[in-house]
């Protein structure tokens, strides 16, 4: 069995997913389940997710994003990818997913400190 | 002169979630002789994630059945056909149709068939109700050898 690093960390009303190695139809449903479970009950203003160690992702995790994607803007709050490798970034243009979701490749840091 | 690959590969495996990565990883080891290049892997991948993720999740509805792939290389030419023997699609131009699904309730994006497309050089879906489907996709390899 591989390491379970812990799939979320929130830091008051931000937060973030870090998304697994491949976002496929069976990882998106663990990460659509506990993403879901905590924007139920937590008061969550950003959501980011973190896709630094993802080197993998296809339609279903577009999927598991656009619907991530219309809770926010139900909420009235804002998502980010952040840390996409060229792959995942090549996926999300495809998809269209880039139009909606503001995306960043690398730089580290900054868009976490901004939160709150 | 290279010699020329010529190879096939047949596998069976479960439709269950957990087959979608090794799938890929089998089909991704299969290729390897042909020479890809790294981006060609990351789209015959993708192709294979979207057709065997079709077959669990459409095909056989989240029942377990066998899911078949198989693989020819010729030269650097790679033939997959993937194939279930489920429900079978309705009306197939409809379901390859971009953002078509019948399933927006569990959030598919129904972009399976678009990526399918954008990263293989041809596709040819067949389909009976209540028979299942098969979906064949080509792409030539190793283009950077050109």
């Amino acid at each position: 069995m591989m390491n379970r690093v812990r799939l979320t960390e929130q830091k008051g009303t931000l937060l973030v997913v870090r998304v697994p190695e491949e976002l496929d139809h069976h990882a998106a449903d663990e990460v659509r389940e506990e993403t879901d479970r905590i924007l139920r009950t937590e008061d969550i203003h950003r959501l980011i997710f973190d896709f630094s160690r993802t080197v993998f992702c296809d339609s279903s995790g577009i999927g598991m994003l656009m619907g991530r994607y219309k809770i926010m803007r139900a909420l009235g709050g804002e998502m980010l990818a952040v840390h996409v490798s060229d792959h995942v970034e090549r996926i999300l243009r495809i998809s269209g997913v880039m139009k909606l979701i503001s995306v960043k490749k690398d730089e580290r840091g900054g868009a976490y400190e901004k939160a709150d | 002169m290279k010699k020329q690959i010529k190879n096939q590969m047949k596998l069976e495996f479960d439709s269950i979630s957990e087959n979608e990565s090794f799938a890929r990883v089998v089909v991704a080891a299969f290729l390897t002789q042909a020479n890809p290049t790294l981006e060609e892997v990351a789209d015959v991948k993708t192709a294979v994630s979207e057709a065997v993720t079709n077959a669990i999740i459409h095909g056989y509805e989240g029942g377990v059945h066998t899911v078949t792939i198989e693989a020819r290389l010729d030269g650097q030419q790679l033939e997959l056909e993937i194939s279930d023997t489920g429900v079978g699609i309705p009306d197939v131009e409809k379901a390859m149709e971009p953002m078509y699904t019948t399933k927006p309730e569990l959030e598919r994006s129904g972009m399976g068939f678009l990526f399918m497309e954008a990263f293989m050089d041809e596709i040819q879906v067949d389909s009976k109700p209540g028979k299942g489907t098969r979906v064949r996709m080509q792409k030539l390899l190793g283009k950077r050898m050109e």
